[in-house]
Protein backbone atom coordinates (compact mmCIF):
# COMPACT_ATOMS: atom_id res chain seq x y z
CA UNK A 1 0.00 0.00 0.00
CA UNK A 2 1.20 3.42 -0.52
CA UNK A 3 -0.37 7.00 0.34
CA UNK A 4 -0.08 10.33 0.20
CA UNK A 5 1.72 11.80 3.27
CA UNK A 6 -0.39 15.01 4.97
CA UNK A 7 1.13 17.81 7.71
CA UNK A 8 -0.88 16.23 10.48
CA UNK A 9 0.82 13.06 9.75
CA UNK A 10 -2.38 11.19 8.35
CA UNK A 11 -2.15 9.81 4.88
CA UNK A 12 -4.35 9.36 1.99
CA UNK A 13 -5.29 7.13 -0.29
CA UNK A 14 -6.43 9.11 -2.95
CA UNK A 15 -5.12 12.70 -3.63
CA UNK A 16 -8.16 14.60 -4.63
CA UNK A 17 -9.01 18.25 -5.71
CA UNK A 18 -11.81 19.58 -3.82
CA UNK A 19 -14.22 21.76 -5.42
CA UNK A 20 -16.68 23.16 -2.49
CA UNK A 21 -19.83 25.26 -3.25
CA UNK A 22 -20.73 27.52 0.43
CA UNK A 23 -24.12 27.92 -0.52
CA UNK A 24 -26.59 26.39 -3.40
CA UNK A 25 -26.13 29.45 -5.26
CA UNK A 26 -22.71 28.92 -6.01
CA UNK A 27 -23.37 25.39 -6.74
CA UNK A 28 -24.03 25.58 -10.39
CA UNK A 29 -20.66 27.05 -11.13
CA UNK A 30 -18.43 24.92 -9.13
CA UNK A 31 -20.24 22.13 -10.98
CA UNK A 32 -18.55 23.94 -14.03
CA UNK A 33 -15.55 23.70 -13.02
CA UNK A 34 -14.75 20.01 -11.44
CA UNK A 35 -16.65 18.96 -14.50
CA UNK A 36 -14.18 18.66 -16.94
CA UNK A 37 -11.94 17.16 -14.58
CA UNK A 38 -14.46 14.69 -13.33
CA UNK A 39 -12.20 11.65 -14.17
CA UNK A 40 -9.46 13.20 -12.99
CA UNK A 41 -9.22 13.31 -9.39
CA UNK A 42 -11.89 16.67 -9.06
CA UNK A 43 -14.36 15.50 -7.14
CA UNK A 44 -17.30 18.33 -6.00
CA UNK A 45 -18.84 18.84 -2.19
CA UNK A 46 -20.55 21.62 -0.84
CA UNK A 47 -23.54 23.01 1.33
CA UNK A 48 -26.37 24.33 0.07
CA UNK A 49 -28.03 26.70 2.80
CA UNK A 50 -27.27 29.85 3.34
CA UNK A 51 -27.97 30.35 6.93
CA UNK A 52 -24.84 29.19 9.21
CA UNK A 53 -24.73 26.18 10.91
CA UNK A 54 -22.23 24.52 13.40
CA UNK A 55 -22.19 21.07 12.27
CA UNK A 56 -21.89 22.06 8.44
CA UNK A 57 -18.76 24.23 9.06
CA UNK A 58 -17.15 21.52 11.24
CA UNK A 59 -18.16 18.68 7.98
CA UNK A 60 -16.92 20.58 5.11
CA UNK A 61 -13.65 21.66 7.43
CA UNK A 62 -13.28 17.51 8.09
CA UNK A 63 -13.25 16.93 4.30
CA UNK A 64 -11.35 19.77 3.10
CA UNK A 65 -8.73 18.63 5.61
CA UNK A 66 -9.81 14.62 4.63
CA UNK A 67 -6.41 12.70 4.71
CA UNK A 68 -7.48 11.75 0.45
CA UNK A 69 -7.86 15.20 -0.35
CA UNK A 70 -4.59 17.58 -1.62
CA UNK A 71 -5.83 20.99 -2.37
CA UNK A 72 -9.28 23.06 -2.07
CA UNK A 73 -11.10 25.76 -4.17
CA UNK A 74 -13.57 26.89 -2.25
CA UNK A 75 -16.70 28.91 -4.36
CA UNK A 76 -18.36 31.48 -2.83
CA UNK A 77 -21.42 33.71 -4.01
CA UNK A 78 -20.30 36.30 -1.88
CA UNK A 79 -23.14 37.07 0.85
CA UNK A 80 -23.95 33.36 2.26
CA UNK A 81 -23.80 32.71 5.90
CA UNK A 82 -21.24 30.23 5.72
CA UNK A 83 -17.97 31.30 7.13
CA UNK A 84 -15.48 31.06 4.08
CA UNK A 85 -12.68 32.52 6.00
CA UNK A 86 -11.96 30.14 8.53
CA UNK A 87 -12.48 27.01 6.45
CA UNK A 88 -9.94 28.63 3.89
CA UNK A 89 -7.61 29.56 6.93
CA UNK A 90 -7.96 26.12 8.61
CA UNK A 91 -7.41 24.54 5.02
CA UNK A 92 -4.44 26.77 5.18
CA UNK A 93 -3.13 25.82 8.40
CA UNK A 94 -3.42 22.11 7.43
CA UNK A 95 -0.82 22.83 4.58
CA UNK A 96 -3.12 22.23 1.87
CA UNK A 97 -3.33 24.62 -1.38
CA UNK A 98 -6.39 26.65 -1.38
CA UNK A 99 -7.74 29.44 -3.32
CA UNK A 100 -11.28 30.65 -2.75
CA UNK A 101 -13.42 32.23 -5.67
CA UNK A 102 -16.07 35.35 -4.87
CA UNK A 103 -18.36 34.90 -7.52
CA UNK A 104 -19.37 38.89 -6.70
CA UNK A 105 -16.00 39.93 -6.65
CA UNK A 106 -14.89 37.79 -9.78
CA UNK A 107 -17.12 39.00 -12.16
CA UNK A 108 -19.48 36.84 -12.19
CA UNK A 109 -20.47 32.71 -13.61
CA UNK A 110 -18.96 32.89 -16.67
CA UNK A 111 -15.31 34.36 -16.11
CA UNK A 112 -15.43 32.61 -11.94
CA UNK A 113 -15.65 28.97 -13.90
CA UNK A 114 -12.72 30.12 -16.10
CA UNK A 115 -10.56 30.84 -13.18
CA UNK A 116 -11.61 28.12 -11.46
CA UNK A 117 -10.68 25.99 -14.02
CA UNK A 118 -7.12 27.38 -14.31
CA UNK A 119 -6.61 27.28 -10.48
CA UNK A 120 -7.99 23.62 -10.90
CA UNK A 121 -5.86 22.42 -13.63
CA UNK A 122 -2.53 24.29 -11.76
CA UNK A 123 -3.59 22.32 -8.65
CA UNK A 124 -4.18 18.91 -10.28
CA UNK A 125 -0.28 19.16 -11.93
CA UNK A 126 0.74 19.76 -8.24
CA UNK A 127 -0.60 16.96 -6.71
CA UNK A 128 -0.04 14.54 -10.04
CA UNK A 129 3.95 15.33 -9.55
CA UNK A 130 3.82 14.35 -5.49
CA UNK A 131 5.34 11.05 -4.77
CA UNK A 132 3.89 8.68 -2.30
CA UNK A 133 5.09 6.71 0.19
CA UNK A 134 4.33 3.43 2.01
CA UNK A 135 1.66 2.85 4.25
CA UNK A 136 0.05 0.41 6.68
CA UNK A 137 -3.40 -1.11 6.94
CA UNK A 138 -3.06 -0.37 10.62
CA UNK A 139 -3.23 3.54 9.08
CA UNK A 140 -6.55 2.96 7.49
CA UNK A 141 -9.49 3.90 8.86
CA UNK A 142 -12.61 1.91 6.57
CA UNK A 143 -16.20 3.17 7.73
CA UNK A 144 -19.27 0.62 6.78
CA UNK A 145 -23.07 1.18 5.96
CA UNK A 146 -26.07 -0.75 4.34
CA UNK A 147 -28.29 0.74 2.33
CA UNK A 148 -31.49 -0.65 0.26
CA UNK A 149 -31.24 -3.55 2.70
CA UNK A 150 -33.19 -6.34 2.06
CA UNK A 151 -33.53 -10.08 4.09
CA UNK A 152 -29.98 -11.63 2.57
CA UNK A 153 -28.46 -8.08 3.47
CA UNK A 154 -28.04 -10.13 7.14
CA UNK A 155 -27.22 -12.68 6.64
CA UNK A 156 -24.48 -12.51 3.11
CA UNK A 157 -22.89 -9.48 3.41
CA UNK A 158 -23.27 -7.52 6.77
CA UNK A 159 -22.29 -10.35 8.23
CA UNK A 160 -19.08 -11.15 5.93
CA UNK A 161 -18.23 -7.13 6.46
CA UNK A 162 -17.97 -7.77 10.31
CA UNK A 163 -15.54 -10.72 9.49
CA UNK A 164 -13.92 -7.65 7.13
CA UNK A 165 -13.21 -5.52 10.47
CA UNK A 166 -12.48 -8.13 12.56
CA UNK A 167 -9.66 -8.75 10.11
CA UNK A 168 -8.67 -4.91 9.80
CA UNK A 169 -8.91 -4.44 13.61
CA UNK A 170 -6.63 -7.03 13.80
CA UNK A 171 -4.03 -5.21 11.87
CA UNK A 172 -4.44 -2.28 14.05
CA UNK A 173 -6.92 0.15 12.19
CA UNK A 174 -10.05 2.20 12.89
CA UNK A 175 -13.12 0.70 11.54
CA UNK A 176 -16.27 2.85 11.80
CA UNK A 177 -20.07 1.46 12.40
CA UNK A 178 -23.33 3.51 12.72
CA UNK A 179 -26.80 4.51 12.41
CA UNK A 180 -28.12 4.07 15.94
CA UNK A 181 -31.33 4.96 14.25
CA UNK A 182 -30.86 1.52 12.72
CA UNK A 183 -29.37 -0.27 15.67
CA UNK A 184 -32.69 -0.09 17.60
CA UNK A 185 -33.23 -3.31 19.79
CA UNK A 186 -29.07 -4.50 19.47
CA UNK A 187 -28.57 -1.32 22.58
CA UNK A 188 -27.78 -3.69 25.45
CA UNK A 189 -26.00 -6.53 23.04
CA UNK A 190 -23.46 -3.03 22.32
CA UNK A 191 -23.07 -1.58 25.66
CA UNK A 192 -21.94 -5.43 26.58
CA UNK A 193 -19.45 -5.07 23.81
CA UNK A 194 -17.97 -1.72 25.65
CA UNK A 195 -14.19 -0.94 26.79
CA UNK A 196 -16.54 0.42 30.10
CA UNK A 197 -19.80 0.24 31.68
CA UNK A 198 -20.02 4.11 30.94
CA UNK A 199 -19.50 3.57 27.36
CA UNK A 200 -21.84 0.87 27.46
CA UNK A 201 -24.51 3.77 29.27
CA UNK A 202 -23.73 6.20 26.69
CA UNK A 203 -24.62 3.42 24.03
CA UNK A 204 -28.33 2.80 25.50
CA UNK A 205 -28.62 6.14 25.72
CA UNK A 206 -27.73 7.30 21.73
CA UNK A 207 -30.21 4.27 20.70
CA UNK A 208 -32.53 5.66 23.31
CA UNK A 209 -32.32 9.26 21.65
CA UNK A 210 -32.59 8.12 17.97
CA UNK A 211 -36.02 6.38 18.61
CA UNK A 212 -37.24 9.28 20.07
CA UNK A 213 -35.85 11.25 17.52
CA UNK A 214 -37.57 8.91 14.95
CA UNK A 215 -40.79 8.50 17.14
CA UNK A 216 -40.85 12.69 16.84
CA UNK A 217 -41.27 12.16 12.84
CA UNK A 218 -43.06 9.00 13.63
CA UNK A 219 -41.11 7.16 10.79
CA UNK A 220 -38.22 4.62 11.88
CA UNK A 221 -35.41 3.98 9.10
CA UNK A 222 -37.42 1.85 7.12
CA UNK A 223 -38.01 2.14 3.66
CA UNK A 224 -40.89 0.38 1.51
CA UNK A 225 -38.32 -1.47 -0.08
CA UNK A 226 -37.22 -3.07 2.68
CA UNK A 227 -40.73 -4.85 3.04
CA UNK A 228 -40.53 -5.49 0.04
CA UNK A 229 -37.39 -7.47 0.39
CA UNK A 230 -38.55 -9.88 3.49
CA UNK A 231 -37.62 -7.25 6.49
CA UNK A 232 -40.67 -6.99 8.42
CA UNK A 233 -39.91 -4.65 11.46
CA UNK A 234 -36.85 -2.34 12.39
CA UNK A 235 -35.76 -4.35 14.90
CA UNK A 236 -35.34 -7.50 12.26
CA UNK A 237 -33.70 -4.69 10.11
CA UNK A 238 -31.01 -3.53 13.05
CA UNK A 239 -30.26 -6.64 13.94
CA UNK A 240 -29.43 -7.53 10.32
CA UNK A 241 -27.28 -4.30 10.07
CA UNK A 242 -25.76 -4.73 13.20
CA UNK A 243 -23.70 -7.64 12.38
CA UNK A 244 -21.66 -5.57 9.66
CA UNK A 245 -19.86 -4.57 13.64
CA UNK A 246 -18.38 -7.69 13.60
CA UNK A 247 -17.10 -8.92 17.14
CA UNK A 248 -14.23 -6.67 18.39
CA UNK A 249 -14.76 -4.59 21.62
CA UNK A 250 -16.39 -1.29 20.96
CA UNK A 251 -13.90 1.50 22.05
CA UNK A 252 -15.97 4.75 21.44
CA UNK A 253 -18.99 6.46 20.72
CA UNK A 254 -18.22 9.81 18.43
CA UNK A 255 -20.18 12.09 16.13
CA UNK A 256 -20.19 13.55 12.87
CA UNK A 257 -16.49 15.36 12.34
CA UNK A 258 -14.68 13.16 15.15
CA UNK A 259 -11.36 11.26 14.44
CA UNK A 260 -11.09 7.54 15.68
CA UNK A 261 -8.64 9.22 18.80
CA UNK A 262 -6.66 5.70 18.42
CA UNK A 263 -6.49 2.51 16.53
CA UNK A 264 -10.59 -0.07 17.19
CA UNK A 265 -14.03 -0.10 16.59
CA UNK A 266 -16.02 3.16 17.00
CA UNK A 267 -19.65 3.43 16.93
CA UNK A 268 -21.00 6.95 15.27
CA UNK A 269 -24.03 8.15 15.93
CA UNK A 270 -26.04 10.49 13.62
CA UNK A 271 -28.70 11.27 15.07
CA UNK A 272 -28.76 14.86 16.61
CA UNK A 273 -28.94 16.17 19.67
CA UNK A 274 -31.61 18.29 21.31
CA UNK A 275 -35.35 19.26 20.36
CA UNK A 276 -35.88 17.51 16.70
CA UNK A 277 -35.60 20.32 14.45
CA UNK A 278 -33.98 19.82 11.21
CA UNK A 279 -36.27 17.03 9.79
CA UNK A 280 -34.78 13.25 9.42
CA UNK A 281 -31.57 12.39 11.10
CA UNK A 282 -29.84 11.20 7.55
CA UNK A 283 -32.03 12.06 4.45
CA UNK A 284 -30.20 9.68 2.55
CA UNK A 285 -27.51 7.09 2.89
CA UNK A 286 -24.99 9.24 1.28
CA UNK A 287 -25.59 11.59 4.15
CA UNK A 288 -24.65 8.58 6.45
CA UNK A 289 -21.49 8.55 3.80
CA UNK A 290 -20.50 11.86 4.35
CA UNK A 291 -20.48 11.69 7.99
CA UNK A 292 -17.97 8.67 7.87
CA UNK A 293 -15.95 10.41 5.44
CA UNK A 294 -15.70 13.46 8.02
CA UNK A 295 -14.58 10.79 10.86
CA UNK A 296 -11.83 10.20 8.71
CA UNK A 297 -13.05 6.76 6.77
CA UNK A 298 -10.49 6.53 3.74
CA UNK A 299 -13.16 4.24 2.35
CA UNK A 300 -16.37 3.07 2.73
CA UNK A 301 -17.66 -0.84 2.79
CA UNK A 302 -21.26 -0.47 1.67
CA UNK A 303 -23.85 -3.82 2.04
CA UNK A 304 -27.12 -3.75 -0.18
CA UNK A 305 -29.43 -5.88 -1.04
CA UNK A 306 -31.78 -4.16 -3.12
CA UNK A 307 -29.21 -2.68 -5.61
CA UNK A 308 -27.79 0.66 -4.66
CA UNK A 309 -25.33 2.17 -7.01
CA UNK A 310 -24.14 5.36 -5.52
CA UNK A 311 -20.79 5.98 -4.51
CA UNK A 312 -19.06 9.15 -2.44
CA UNK A 313 -16.75 12.13 -3.17
CA UNK A 314 -13.56 11.86 -1.41
CA UNK A 315 -13.69 8.33 -0.49
CA UNK A 316 -13.93 5.39 -2.56
CA UNK A 317 -16.80 2.75 -1.60
CA UNK A 318 -16.71 -0.73 -2.21
CA UNK A 319 -19.97 -2.00 -2.49
CA UNK A 320 -20.85 -5.57 -1.40
CA UNK A 321 -24.03 -7.33 -3.04
CA UNK A 322 -25.72 -9.25 -0.54
CA UNK A 323 -28.64 -10.86 -2.68
CA UNK A 324 -27.51 -13.37 -5.53
CA UNK A 325 -30.65 -12.26 -7.82
CA UNK A 326 -29.68 -8.24 -7.27
CA UNK A 327 -26.31 -9.08 -8.48
CA UNK A 328 -26.88 -11.11 -11.72
CA UNK A 329 -28.93 -8.20 -12.26
CA UNK A 330 -26.56 -5.65 -11.74
CA UNK A 331 -23.44 -7.14 -11.68
CA UNK A 332 -21.41 -4.24 -13.09
CA UNK A 333 -22.27 -1.75 -9.75
CA UNK A 334 -21.21 -4.24 -7.67
CA UNK A 335 -17.36 -5.17 -6.44
CA UNK A 336 -18.30 -8.21 -4.42
CA UNK A 337 -20.83 -11.47 -4.48
CA UNK A 338 -21.86 -11.88 -0.88
CA UNK A 339 -24.92 -13.75 -2.08
CA UNK A 340 -22.74 -16.60 -2.91
CA UNK A 341 -22.92 -17.72 0.54
CA UNK A 342 -26.53 -18.00 0.26
CA UNK A 343 -26.91 -19.78 -3.31
CA UNK A 344 -23.51 -21.84 -2.88
CA UNK A 345 -22.78 -22.04 0.64
CA UNK A 346 -19.40 -20.12 0.27
CA UNK A 347 -18.35 -19.72 4.11
CA UNK A 348 -19.12 -16.03 5.62
CA UNK A 349 -15.60 -15.98 6.20
CA UNK A 350 -14.24 -16.45 2.61
CA UNK A 351 -16.05 -13.89 1.60
CA UNK A 352 -15.16 -11.66 4.38
CA UNK A 353 -11.50 -12.12 4.10
CA UNK A 354 -12.18 -11.17 0.41
CA UNK A 355 -13.73 -8.10 1.36
CA UNK A 356 -10.60 -7.51 3.95
CA UNK A 357 -8.28 -7.96 0.12
CA UNK A 358 -10.51 -6.02 -1.60
CA UNK A 359 -10.32 -2.84 0.99
CA UNK A 360 -6.37 -3.26 1.30
CA UNK A 361 -6.17 -3.13 -2.90
CA UNK A 362 -8.79 -0.33 -3.35
CA UNK A 363 -6.61 1.49 -0.62
CA UNK A 364 -3.73 0.77 -2.56
CA UNK A 365 -5.36 2.17 -6.28
CA UNK A 366 -7.09 0.21 -7.63
CA UNK A 367 -10.32 2.21 -8.79
CA UNK A 368 -13.75 0.63 -7.72
CA UNK A 369 -17.03 -0.27 -9.26
CA UNK A 370 -18.34 3.06 -8.54
CA UNK A 371 -15.80 5.15 -8.80
CA UNK A 372 -15.40 3.83 -12.29
CA UNK A 373 -19.13 4.57 -13.43
CA UNK A 374 -17.81 8.02 -12.12
CA UNK A 375 -20.35 7.75 -8.39
CA UNK A 376 -19.62 11.02 -6.23
CA UNK A 377 -23.07 11.61 -4.94
CA UNK A 378 -22.66 14.26 -1.97
CA UNK A 379 -24.89 15.55 1.03
CA UNK A 380 -24.71 17.62 3.67
CA UNK A 381 -27.55 19.10 5.54
CA UNK A 382 -28.50 21.07 8.83
CA UNK A 383 -28.30 19.46 11.78
CA UNK A 384 -26.96 20.23 15.73
CA UNK A 385 -24.34 18.28 17.67
CA UNK A 386 -23.34 18.94 21.34
CA UNK A 387 -19.85 17.95 21.77
CA UNK A 388 -18.74 14.31 22.81
CA UNK A 389 -19.30 13.21 26.18
CA UNK A 390 -15.64 12.02 28.25
CA UNK A 391 -17.69 8.85 28.79
CA UNK A 392 -17.80 8.41 25.21
CA UNK A 393 -13.94 8.13 24.72
CA UNK A 394 -12.16 5.90 27.69
CA UNK A 395 -9.22 6.14 28.33
CA UNK A 396 -8.58 9.19 25.66
CA UNK B 1 -27.99 -25.66 -2.56
CA UNK B 2 -28.25 -28.00 -0.04
CA UNK B 3 -31.44 -29.61 -0.42
CA UNK B 4 -32.02 -30.74 2.93
CA UNK B 5 -31.57 -27.11 4.36
CA UNK B 6 -33.05 -24.33 1.56
CA UNK B 7 -34.54 -23.23 5.11
CA UNK B 8 -31.87 -21.68 6.95
CA UNK B 9 -32.09 -21.03 10.78
CA UNK B 10 -28.72 -17.98 11.52
CA UNK B 11 -29.49 -19.39 15.31
CA UNK B 12 -30.17 -22.40 17.45
CA UNK B 13 -32.67 -20.26 19.31
CA UNK B 14 -34.27 -18.93 16.55
CA UNK B 15 -38.22 -20.24 15.89
CA UNK B 16 -37.95 -18.77 12.35
CA UNK B 17 -35.65 -20.00 9.38
CA UNK B 18 -34.46 -17.67 6.15
CA UNK B 19 -35.31 -19.24 2.72
CA UNK B 20 -32.16 -20.21 0.68
CA UNK B 21 -33.93 -19.90 -2.85
CA UNK B 22 -37.62 -18.88 -3.48
CA UNK B 23 -40.09 -21.31 -2.23
CA UNK B 24 -43.88 -21.90 -3.20
CA UNK B 25 -46.89 -22.88 -0.93
CA UNK B 26 -46.97 -26.61 -0.33
CA UNK B 27 -43.42 -26.94 -1.25
CA UNK B 28 -42.02 -29.64 0.59
CA UNK B 29 -38.67 -28.14 1.68
CA UNK B 30 -36.62 -28.97 4.86
CA UNK B 31 -34.98 -27.06 7.34
CA UNK B 32 -31.89 -29.03 8.93
CA UNK B 33 -32.83 -32.42 7.48
CA UNK B 34 -36.26 -32.17 9.02
CA UNK B 35 -39.38 -31.54 6.70
CA UNK B 36 -41.45 -28.43 6.49
CA UNK B 37 -44.32 -27.87 4.30
CA UNK B 38 -44.24 -24.30 3.13
CA UNK B 39 -47.26 -22.01 3.44
CA UNK B 40 -47.39 -18.97 1.49
CA UNK B 41 -44.94 -18.33 -1.52
CA UNK B 42 -41.74 -17.19 0.11
CA UNK B 43 -39.51 -15.51 -1.42
CA UNK B 44 -35.02 -15.97 -1.19
CA UNK B 45 -34.19 -14.42 1.76
CA UNK B 46 -37.58 -14.42 3.38
CA UNK B 47 -39.04 -15.91 6.50
CA UNK B 48 -40.54 -19.09 7.15
CA UNK B 49 -41.22 -20.51 11.24
CA UNK B 50 -39.61 -23.50 11.91
CA UNK B 51 -42.49 -24.31 14.96
CA UNK B 52 -45.59 -22.96 15.98
CA UNK B 53 -45.53 -19.43 17.32
CA UNK B 54 -48.53 -18.28 19.20
CA UNK B 55 -50.31 -14.59 18.99
CA UNK B 56 -48.55 -12.16 21.22
CA UNK B 57 -45.30 -14.19 21.34
CA UNK B 58 -41.70 -12.97 20.25
CA UNK B 59 -40.36 -13.72 16.88
CA UNK B 60 -36.82 -14.66 16.80
CA UNK B 61 -34.13 -14.70 14.32
CA UNK B 62 -30.11 -13.70 14.60
CA UNK B 63 -30.83 -15.06 18.43
CA UNK B 64 -32.77 -12.40 19.62
CA UNK B 65 -36.61 -10.72 19.19
CA UNK B 66 -37.45 -8.93 16.30
CA UNK B 67 -41.06 -7.98 17.12
CA UNK B 68 -44.39 -9.97 18.23
CA UNK B 69 -46.43 -12.43 16.32
CA UNK B 70 -50.26 -10.63 15.54
CA UNK B 71 -51.98 -13.95 14.90
CA UNK B 72 -50.63 -17.86 16.04
CA UNK B 73 -48.66 -18.94 13.04
CA UNK B 74 -48.34 -22.40 11.90
CA UNK B 75 -44.75 -24.35 11.07
CA UNK B 76 -43.59 -23.70 7.85
CA UNK B 77 -45.52 -20.40 7.42
CA UNK B 78 -44.21 -17.19 5.75
CA UNK B 79 -43.92 -14.44 8.36
CA UNK B 80 -43.98 -11.04 6.84
CA UNK B 81 -46.23 -8.12 7.48
CA UNK B 82 -49.66 -10.07 7.75
CA UNK B 83 -48.50 -12.00 10.98
CA UNK B 84 -45.47 -10.17 12.75
CA UNK B 85 -45.14 -6.46 13.99
CA UNK B 86 -42.44 -4.38 15.33
CA UNK B 87 -41.88 -3.85 19.46
CA UNK B 88 -40.68 -0.65 18.66
CA UNK B 89 -41.66 1.38 15.67
CA UNK B 90 -44.27 0.80 12.77
CA UNK B 91 -43.05 -0.48 9.87
CA UNK B 92 -43.78 1.54 6.22
CA UNK B 93 -45.02 -0.20 3.12
CA UNK B 94 -46.77 0.44 -0.46
CA UNK B 95 -49.72 -1.93 -0.80
CA UNK B 96 -49.99 -2.93 -4.47
CA UNK B 97 -51.33 -0.12 -6.26
CA UNK B 98 -52.19 2.15 -3.38
CA UNK B 99 -50.86 4.53 -1.24
CA UNK B 100 -48.02 4.54 1.40
CA UNK B 101 -49.19 3.07 4.54
CA UNK B 102 -48.51 2.44 7.76
CA UNK B 103 -48.80 -0.94 9.84
CA UNK B 104 -49.08 -0.98 13.03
Amino acid sequence: MRGYLREDGRKGIRNVVAVAYLVECAHHVAREIAWPYRDRGVHLIGFPGCFPNEYAERIMQQLCTHPNVGAVLLVSLGCEGFNRHNLADAIRNSGRPVETLVIQQSGGTFRTIEAGRNWVEAARRELDAQEPVSMQPGELVVGTICGGSDATSGVTANPAVGRAFDLLLADGASCIFEETGELIGCEHHMAGRAVTEELGREIVASVAKAARYYQAFGHGSFAPGNAEGGLTTIEEKSLGAYCKSGTGPIAGLIKPGDLPPRPGLYLLDVVPDGEPRFGFPNIVDNAEIVELVACGAHLTVFTTGRGSVVGSAVSPVIKVCANPDTYRNMPDDMDINAGRILESAVPVDDVGRQIYELVLTVAGGRQTASERLGHQEFVLTYKTFEPTGPDCLPGV
Amino acid sequence: MDENNLVIRLDPSDNVGVAACSLHDGQLAHCEGRPLTVIGDVPTGHKIAVQAIAAGAKVVKFAAPIGSATCDIQPGEHVHLHNLRSDYLPTYTFDPGKAYVRRV
